[in-house]
């Protein structure tokens, strides 16, 4: 493995501004290790092929004496749900196979003039609905930990290619947890930001008032980085928050949390949750408090009612934002003698089984009569989840727990059992339905099958900064005790 | 079973509501910066956004929500606080996203009425909700014999009109009218009309489609203070269309109570050549339309401020002008209908304004010029004559300068581009003749040429000076000032 591919995007942007390698060679480094380990990985649906001619731009830009951008020269694996002017987007979905969005989303417009070289399109659970990439159209990709293993999901290929050093940074979405559990079980760092600081224009909709693209890395400042990048108020997207963005890189700098006050989930542990997975949180906690934090415990017993309110909001969402894949306009077309035949023929064929789940159970919940019980109910619930999360931050300034129950599980394990599946996002949901800020950072290997194990960090809504400190102190304090990142412990690729 | 329409409403008294879909004369689309221009070629002024593209967004067009206001205001309704837009959800290929952002629940507007003029009375109809909506795109049914999608052999779509800003007003139910239904049902719409484009938010062309309507229409029998089953007439497309929808659908509804059936709960087609309904959708097959709030947008809360200052630049209002013009020029509430009927408001009050009295301002423009209109199928205003040409016309006439005749020859002169009324009665020569010394010869020719007349004036028989006057009047090209001709008469045979 070329040692540019192990470099940090922080390394990279100062390695290249400064002159000591060009954006070529860095680009080139990443392709020659994504030809090496995608038959393996899996990671990308498609790789650009503008990646070179790209680098060579920044490359003249350098020597015309230009500013390069915060992220000259650095790749980023973009998940195919971004809609990118000269790469194809489908969402890891057979409706969407071929198509080439005509216009770019606001985030990857941005990373391309912060200098990034997008290179290339990652793969995905179908329209980010699921949690392993096993509901890919294309195929599942694989945990570079252990090949036999989800790499989680629906962000999976995103986290793959960071953890299989293919890209050092990656573009996901969380909508559940999308971004935090793909991380935690790949043993990288990825944060959902506050909802609405991170612009939705041209990032395809699975369920539109809970998804927030966000930034997967191998450290935490890496991570601070591309979210600083990415973010900021977007006139395109009604959603998005017109307020500065939380100076999240200076936080990653900062990487102290003494004084800070920390508030354990109480209802985020138990049945369900893996011993090891347990032990290592237990540690991350014990680290914190060894770091001057202020741990206590705190109910949030609203909690427990996430996932059904979740699975109620999210179909019934989706059920409407997939409407749109009719075959009329763009995507896969099944012929046939009318246009209600030729909708339901295209839809049958292009949308795979969970898609086809989701949407036949929002549509119930959303049909008159059931939407007051339904729909209606769910979103009371999702009052009282802000509730308690504004009660908690009262008390304290960070929540924290496991990311996901368990650590990755193997390819097929939960295929047939959407319930369990489900339950993978059982801890992230909640900053979903409130729009706050949460991390996964590593916090080691479960004891019983040596996988990562992600600890889990909840901010108020624009406090995305205190993420970056508690996951920056985190991350120092256990690389200084394991005397090397944890991903250098990964073993399942044979490149 | 037939029914007349006099046979029904002695048996029935009619209920009716109006739906009225208005596309708003903002520059750019209702959630992107697409143009809306009517006529440009197809599917060229489209985006992401108005094209339902994967991953596009909505962003409100805060002039729409202004003008929405402003008709809110003009039909004196609340204006939500706050509010959001809807889903609706149903797949047609017009509609890029198979949904529609529309406003279930939460409507900008609630709860106003619109007074009505009709046969000299006024009907106040109540409003029960102005909201917000975009429109969907166009689809062309090519092959078939119908121009619907059945039987059609390849559909065409057309995504410009996606996406303009439409409101939807919706009248409460309106009992009482009686036998004037269906004319207060077209009065409504004339008046709505009226409102819309005194605001300047739609250019109101029914026959482009910038305003439809949908008629809602029940009976029931006389004095049972019972509310029958209603119908929906859909896309009614011209004022005429709206009486005769509801004339007909209240005659089709009393043939089915008196055959003993029961009038059902369905969506029906006018058809505008035969002026009846037919049967569209039933309540049985009705779309579930699964609102719910649209997650892509804020919420809309126009601030108190905004609203107040929006009222405040209201323009005048047809009903406040009606009552203004109906006491300064003395009018009965007939005559001022015709005036509004013949679409001669504003060129009649701007004629007042430049000096002419409004009798006289009246009378040109609702006699000669509405003729001349008419003849050329145009409205009245669209005549190549001004305001101040009738006031001049009139005031010549006033000054004895012109008679009646010699007006309408300038008139004539003005339309067909000759100049201003004074240029046209220097070219033709126009004055009244009233120099005494020219009037005179004629005067004296005249006699001299029927004496019998003559001496019958004489014999004190003034009356048939008239034949005298009238040879004058001939001999001068009726030129001469008439009165003063017989006055020159019958002094020169007395
Ligand atoms: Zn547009």
């Amino acid at each position: 493995m070329n040692e540019l591919t192990t470099k940090t995007a922080a390394e990279l942007a100062a390695a290249v501004a400064g002159g000591e390698v060009s954006a070529a060679e860095v680009t080139a480094a990443h392709l020659a290790r994504i030809e090496a380990v995608e038959g393996q990985v899996n990671a990308f649906l498609h790789v650009a092929a503008d990646a070179a001619a790209r680098a060579s731009e920044i490359d003249a830009r350098r020597a015309a004496g230009a500013p390069l951008g915060p992220l000259g020269g650095v790749p980023v694996a973009v998940k195919d749900l971004f809609a990118t002017v000269g790469m194809p987007t489908t969402c890891g979905s057979r409706i969407l196979e071929g198509w080439h969005p005509p216009y770019e989303s606001t985030i990857t417009r941005r990373l391309r003039e912060a200098g990034a070289i997008l290179i290339g399109k990652t793969n995905m659970d179908e329209f980010a609905m699921g949690s392993s990439t096993e509901n890919s159209a294309y195929g599942p990709s694989h945990n570079p930990w252990d090949l036999s293993f989800v790499p989680g999901g629906s962000s999976g290929g995103s986290a793959a290619a960071v953890a299989a050093y293919e890209a050092p940074l990656a573009l996901g979405t969380d909508t559940g947890g999308s971004i935090r559990e793909p991380a935690a079980v790949c043993g990288i760092v990825g944060t959902k930001p506050t909802y609405g600081g991170s612009s939705r224009y041209g990032v395809v909709a699975f369920a539109s008032s809970l998804d927030t693209p966000g930034p997967l890395a191998r450290s935490v400042l890496d991570a601070a980085l591309l979210h600083e990048a990415m973010s900021g108020h977007d006139p395109m997207d009604s959603t998005s928050i017109d307020a500065p963005v939380p100076p999240v890189v200076a936080a990653a700098r900062q990487a102290d949390v003494a004084g800070m006050r920390i508030g354990i989930v109480s209802e985020f542990s138990g049945e369900g949750y893996q011993p090891g997975v347990m032990t290592r949180f237990n540690e991350a906690v014990e680290l914190l408090e060894s770091l001057g934090a202020k741990v206590t415990e705190i109910s949030c017993r609203h909690f427990k009612y996430a996932m059904p309110a979740y699975y109620l909001i999210a179909p019934s969402e989706v059920s409407s934002n997939l409407a749109r894949f009719d075959g009329m306009r763009y995507g896969l077309r099944a012929s046939a003698s009318s246009a209600e035949e030729t909708m339901s023929l295209s839809r049958d064929a292009g949308f795979g089984d969970e898609a086809k789940r989701r949407i036949v159970l929002g549509t119930y919940a959303l049909s008159s009569g059931y939407y007051d019980a339904y729909y209606g109910k769910a979103q009371q619930v999702r009052t009282l989840i802000i509730r308690d999360f504004d009660a908690a931050f009262e008390q304290v300034d960070v929540l924290v727990s496991p990311s996901s129950p368990t650590t990755a599980f193997p390819i097929g394990e939960r295929a047939d059992d959407p319930i369990a599946m489900y339950l993978a996002d059982l801890c992230t949901i909640p900053s979903n339905l409130a729009g706050n800020a949460a991390i996964s950072v590593p916090c080691g290997l479960a004891p019983e099958n040596g996988l990562p194990v992600g600890l889990h960090v909840m901010a108020p809504v624009l406090a995305d900064d205190r993420l970056y400190r508690v996951g920056a102190a985190v991350e120092a304090a256990f690389e200084s005790r394991w005397g090397h990142p944890l991903l250098t412990e990964a073993k399942g690729l044979s490149a | 079973m037939t029914v007349t329409y006099e046979e029904a409403l002695q048996k029935y008294e009619p209920v009716f509501g109006l739906e009225t879909h208005v596309e708003l004369g903002t520059r750019t689309k209702m959630f992107c910066g697409c143009p809306t221009a009517f006529g440009a070629e197809p599917n060229t002024q489209v985006c992401p956004v108005c094209l339902g593209l994967p991953g596009s967004l909505p962003v409100v067009n805060q002039r729409a929500i202004e003008f929405a206001i402003r008709i809110g205001l003009a039909l004196n309704c609340s204006i939500a606080s706050w509010c959001r837009f809807a889903r609706k959800n149903y797949f047609y290929p017009d509609m890029p996203k198979n949904f529609q952002i529309s406003q279930y629940d939460e409507p900008l507007c609630t709860d106003g009425y619109l007074d009505v003029l009709t046969g000299g009375e006024t009907v106040r109809v109540g409003i029960e909700r102005v909201h917000l909506e975009e429109d969907t795109g166009k689809s062309l049914h090519v092959g078939g014999a119908t121009g619907r999608i059945q039987g059609a052999e390849y559909s065409l779509v057309d995504y410009n009109r996606s996406g303009i800003p439409l409101v939807e007003i919706v009248t409460k139910p309106v009992p009482g009218t009686g036998y004037l239904a269906p004319e207060v049902a077209r009065a409504y719409v004339t008046e709505l009309r009226d409102v819309l484009r005194t605001l300047g938010v739609s250019d109101v062309r029914m026959e482009e489609g910038s305003m439809r309507c949908d008629v809602n229409t029940s009976i029931a029998a006389r004095g049972s203070g019972a509310w029958g089953t209603r119908t929906e007439t859909k896309n009614v497309n011209s004022l005429r269309s709206v009486e005769r929808a509801v004339r007909s659908e209240i005659s089709r509804q009393a043939g089915v109570l008196d055959a003993g059936e029961r009038v059902v709960q369905e969506t029906r087609h006018f058809h505008e050549d035969t002026g009846v309904t037919t049967s569209g959708r039933s309540k049985e097959e009705a779309q579930d339309y699964r609102y719910f709030p649209e997650p892509d947008l804020v919420p809309v809360a126009p601030a108190d401020e905004w609203v107040s200052s929006i009222r405040a630049s209201l323009p005048e209002l047809p009903s406040a002008r009606r009552a203004r013009l109906i006491s300064a020029w003395s009018l009965s509430e007939l005559e001022f209908e015709s005036l509004r009927n013949a679409g001669a408001l504003d060129v009649v009050e701007a004629t007042v304004a430049v000096g002419a009295s409004p009798a006289d301002a009246r009378k040109w423009w609702l006699g000669e010029l509405a003729r001349k209109a008419n003849d050329d199928g145009i409205e009245v205003s669209a005549l190549p004559i001004t305001p101040s040409d009738v006031a001049r016309i009139a005031a010549l006439v006033k000054a004895g300068t012109l008679n009646d005749r010699l007006a309408r020859e300038v008139i004539d002169g003005v339309l067909w581009g000759e100049g201003t009324p004074d240029e046209v009665v220097e070219k033709r020569g126009l004055a009244v003749v009233s120099d005494d010394s020219a009037l005179i010869a004629a005067v004296d020719e005249a006699i001299a040429a029927h004496p019998d007349v003559a001496e019958k004036v004489r014999g004190g028989k003034v009356a048939a000076a008239g034949a005298l006057v009238g040879a004058v009047m001939k001999a001068t090209r009726g030129q001469a000032d008439a009165p003063r001709v017989r006055e020159l008469i019958l002094e020169r045979l007395s």
